[in-house]
């Protein structure tokens, strides 16, 4: 079942009706690089925005309005702002420890993106461990942030970036073993496998009492993941001033910034994809015009990132132990159970079939 | 409370870090030198003097009417209760008769700025432990008494509104209805902060037995107002000594025995509802009369010490002048509740983390101008 890969095929093919095969195969690669960078520079723009707006509502304000209609044009202005601010740096900082930080950041967050199923169609790049691509690539973004404290030469720097070290280390763990309860279920890996086998329900109904179980873990590790509100004891703006990017300005504070509301896009797109059914519709639907699926997908992802930004405008942060406490006494233990019931449950055939 | 590793070899260092004078927690120009083990404070050691105008210095220059002027820059969030204070202690002094409609409009300002104070600093501790939607519920309802102040003497801050012998003016004819328009707003949302903070899972994490503060010390450092009664010591001057109309009103002084940053919290919170009730007996029965008594152009103390206290919003604020009959104070002291509650701070904020000391030094409401003058 590889239907997965047709918009590189589709370019592929494109573009190898005016040059030779193995040009157009890098050309395709380059192509669809482009167009994820473009759209997600843009979607993680707008994230900022949107979450100005809901802080705005949470908080009886109105939020930005006055760049464009409604706002809309205020964070474009921020990023040509940001691009066109001189970059300091403190001296006797590691001066290539802090130049390379903010590009493992970004890049980890920009390279989990491409595996997502956006449609049946509309799929950069499907393979066969792609959960586990996911979990992998995502958990290198933390390199960057305790090599952006640590060569910062900065006290304030250097204690967000070791609680974010010691945060995203304990709660990667629930993120695995959360979704690797749904993987139980599913018995694949491939992220457009997963959402085939949802065609039969959602497999938040599928697996029903273990999958909500899971998916609260998840949506709780998940935002810790991300170091947001009621977790961002690594910005901690009370305790730490900015934590890991205070010395950060210009664009590679901006790479920092974008890549915390990527990520939550990522984290966000995950659980719609593991739990929600992905691109599919609810009950079928919309099934006879496939690239729907697009709307479903993003609609449901953005629920799921709103839920998140409910949190951190609702929520007040932990304290930095009380975190560790949660996680590891916790939702460890009963991730952990949460497994073995889903165990049972497929073993013995409980789970729900539409 | 102290969580490091027990009988191990591992060995940690204590390193020094600045925390302020610009810094997002310590609210003004504070600075905290703290010796730090990991995340476990080792020692607090608070530097004033970033904000020192030498207040009490330039008093001994001006004349009595111009003192009140400087008061409402120390506290700036009990302006009009600095200003009462002065003026309470120059009309001792003088043993002046204030009318009676004087009294009763100073009381009820000084509870609107009271309650004003404190959905600020309600506002404000929230962004402290994370929660920033807290702010914005806090500044809606200080909104309506700044215009209410607004209306009444053209300040909505430093308001000067009170005079030796008196007040400035009569209050504005709106003044009245929407006082009470404010008590039937407020009374309203007053629940929602318990809702969104009090009752919240986490915020009760970082709160209870956190910066623990017994009775015995909280008297021995001087500890006043809501951090004090926090720790059960009855300390609150309007009950103890009333000035001014408190003494025609019934209120309860809160008090909580735990003296843990939670307790603070709640004896701020209920004191809302206290000042609330106060301006409800007093608002609808302000007595006819003068809004002033007539004094000389040039003040002149007699010879002699005169002390005053009031309950800030903060805690009690003592007013010593000392006097040689001429038309200066010859020293002039403020003892500023402020000062005695950031001497508290290392003893509470020893051994815990980072997060827990920008906890209490939230629940002690620090304004820097009152401490450093």
């Amino acid at each position: 079942m590889n239907i997965s890969l047709n918009i590189t095929k589709t370019i592929t093919e494109l573009l190898s009706g005016f040059m030779p095969e193995s040009a157009a195969n890098i050309g395709a690669m380059v192509t669809i690089a482009l167009i994820y960078l473009a759209i997600f520079a843009v979607a993680g723009l707008y994230l900022v925005l949107l979450e100005r707006k809901v802080a705005a509502w949470f908080q009886l304000r109105l939020g930005p309005n006055r760049v464009g209609p409604w706002g809309l044009l205020q964070t474009m202005a921020d990023a040509l702002k940001l691009v066109s601010k001189e970059l300091t740096g403190t001296v006797k900082a590691d001066k290539f420890l802090y130049n390379l930080a903010p590009y493992f950041v970004i890049v980890s967050s920009l390279m989990a993106l491409s595996v997502f199923p956006f449609t049946q169609e509309f799929q950069a790049f499907d393979i066969n461990i792609g959960l586990f691509f996911l979990i992998a690539i995502s958990s290198i973004g933390v390199i960057g942030i305790l090599l952006g404290g640590w060569a910062s030469n900065n006290k304030f720097a250097l204690i967000g970036a070791m609680r974010s070290g010691v945060q995203t280390i304990s709660y990667e763990l629930s993120v695995g073993l959360s979704l690797l309860t749904m993987v139980l279920l599913t018995g694949t890996l491939q992220l457009s496998e997963i959402i085939e086998v949802q065609k039969n329900g959602w497999l938040i109904v599928q697996g029903h009492i273990p999958a909500v179980i899971a998916f609260m873990i998840y949506m709780i590790a998940g935002t810790a993941e991300t170091n947001r509100a009621p977790f961002d004891m690594v910005e901690a703006e009370s305790e730490l001033g900015a934590g890991f990017h205070t010395e950060y300005s210009g664009m590679k504070f901006a790479y920092f910034f974008l890549a915390e509301f990527i990520n939550m896009f990522i984290i966000a797109a995950i659980a719609t994809t593991v739990f929600f059914g992905g691109w599919l519709s609810p009950f079928g639907i919309t099934e006879s015009i496939p690239w729907l699926g697009v709307f479903w997908f993003i609609g449901k992802t953005f629920m799921l990132v709103f839920l998140m930004m409910w949190f951190r405008w609702t929520f007040p942060r932990l304290r930095v132990d009380q975190l560790l406490t949660l996680e590891w006494k916790y939702l460890l233990p009963l991730n952990l159970l949460n497994i073995v019931l889903m165990a049972l449950i497929v073993w013995l055939g409980f789970t729900i079939q539409l | 409370m102290d969580t490091t590793i027990k009988n191990s070899n591992l060995k940690s260092e204590e390193y020094f870090i600045n925390m302020g004078p610009q810094h997002p927690a310590t609210h003004g120009v504070l600075r905290l030198l703290l010796t730090i083990d990991g995340e476990i404070i080792k020692k607090v050691e608070p530097d004033l003097g970033y904000i020192h105008r030498s207040i009490e210095k330039m008093c001994e220059r001006d004349s009595y009417q111009q003192i009140v002027h400087l008061t409402d820059r120390m506290d700036y969030l009990s302006s009009h209760i600095n200003n009462e204070a002065v003026c309470l202690t120059v009309e001792n002094a003088l043993q002046l008769e204030i009318p009676d409609r004087v009294k009763v409009i100073r009381t009820i300002i000084g509870e609107l700025t009271r309650i004003a104070s404190h959905t600020l600093w309600w506002g404000v501790m929230g962004m402290d432990v994370g929660a920033l939607t807290t702010y914005f519920y806090g500044f809606r309802d200080r909104e309506m008494i700044n215009d209410i102040f607004e209306e009444t003497c053209g300040a909505r801050l430093t308001m000067n509104y009170n005079i030796p012998g008196g007040l400035m003016f009569d209050i504005h004819p709106n003044f009245v209805k929407r006082t009470k328009e404010f008590i039937a707003h407020f009374k309203t949302k007053l629940p929602e902060y318990d809702t969104l903070l009090t009752g919240n899972v986490i915020f009760q994490k970082r709160m209870k037995g956190v910066g623990v503060l017994t009775k015995e010390d909280a008297i021995s450092f001087g500890a006043s107002g809501p951090v004090g009664r926090g720790s059960g010591y009855s300390c609150d001057v309007r009950k103890h000594h009333p000035y001014s109309a408190i003494d025609k009103v019934t209120f309860n002084e809160v008090l909580k025995t735990d003296g843990d940053s939670f307790a603070r919290y709640q004896v701020r919170v209920q004191e809302m509802w206290e000042s609330l009730s106060i301006i409800e007996q007093l608002i609808d029965n302000i007595p006819e009369g003068d809004v002033q008594v007539a004094t000389n152009a040039v003040i002149k103390l007699p010879k002699g010490e005169f002390y005053q206290k009031v309950e800030t919003a903060r805690g009690e604020l003592g007013v010593y002048i000392n006097s040689t009959g001429t038309k200066n104070p010859y020293r002039l002291k403020f003892r500023s509740p402020g000062f005695s509650n950031l001497s508290l701070l290392n003893h509470i904020a020893v051994g815990s983390k980072i997060g827990d000391l920008v906890a209490s030094m939230a629940t002690l409401d620090l304004v820097i101008p009152d401490i450093d003058r």
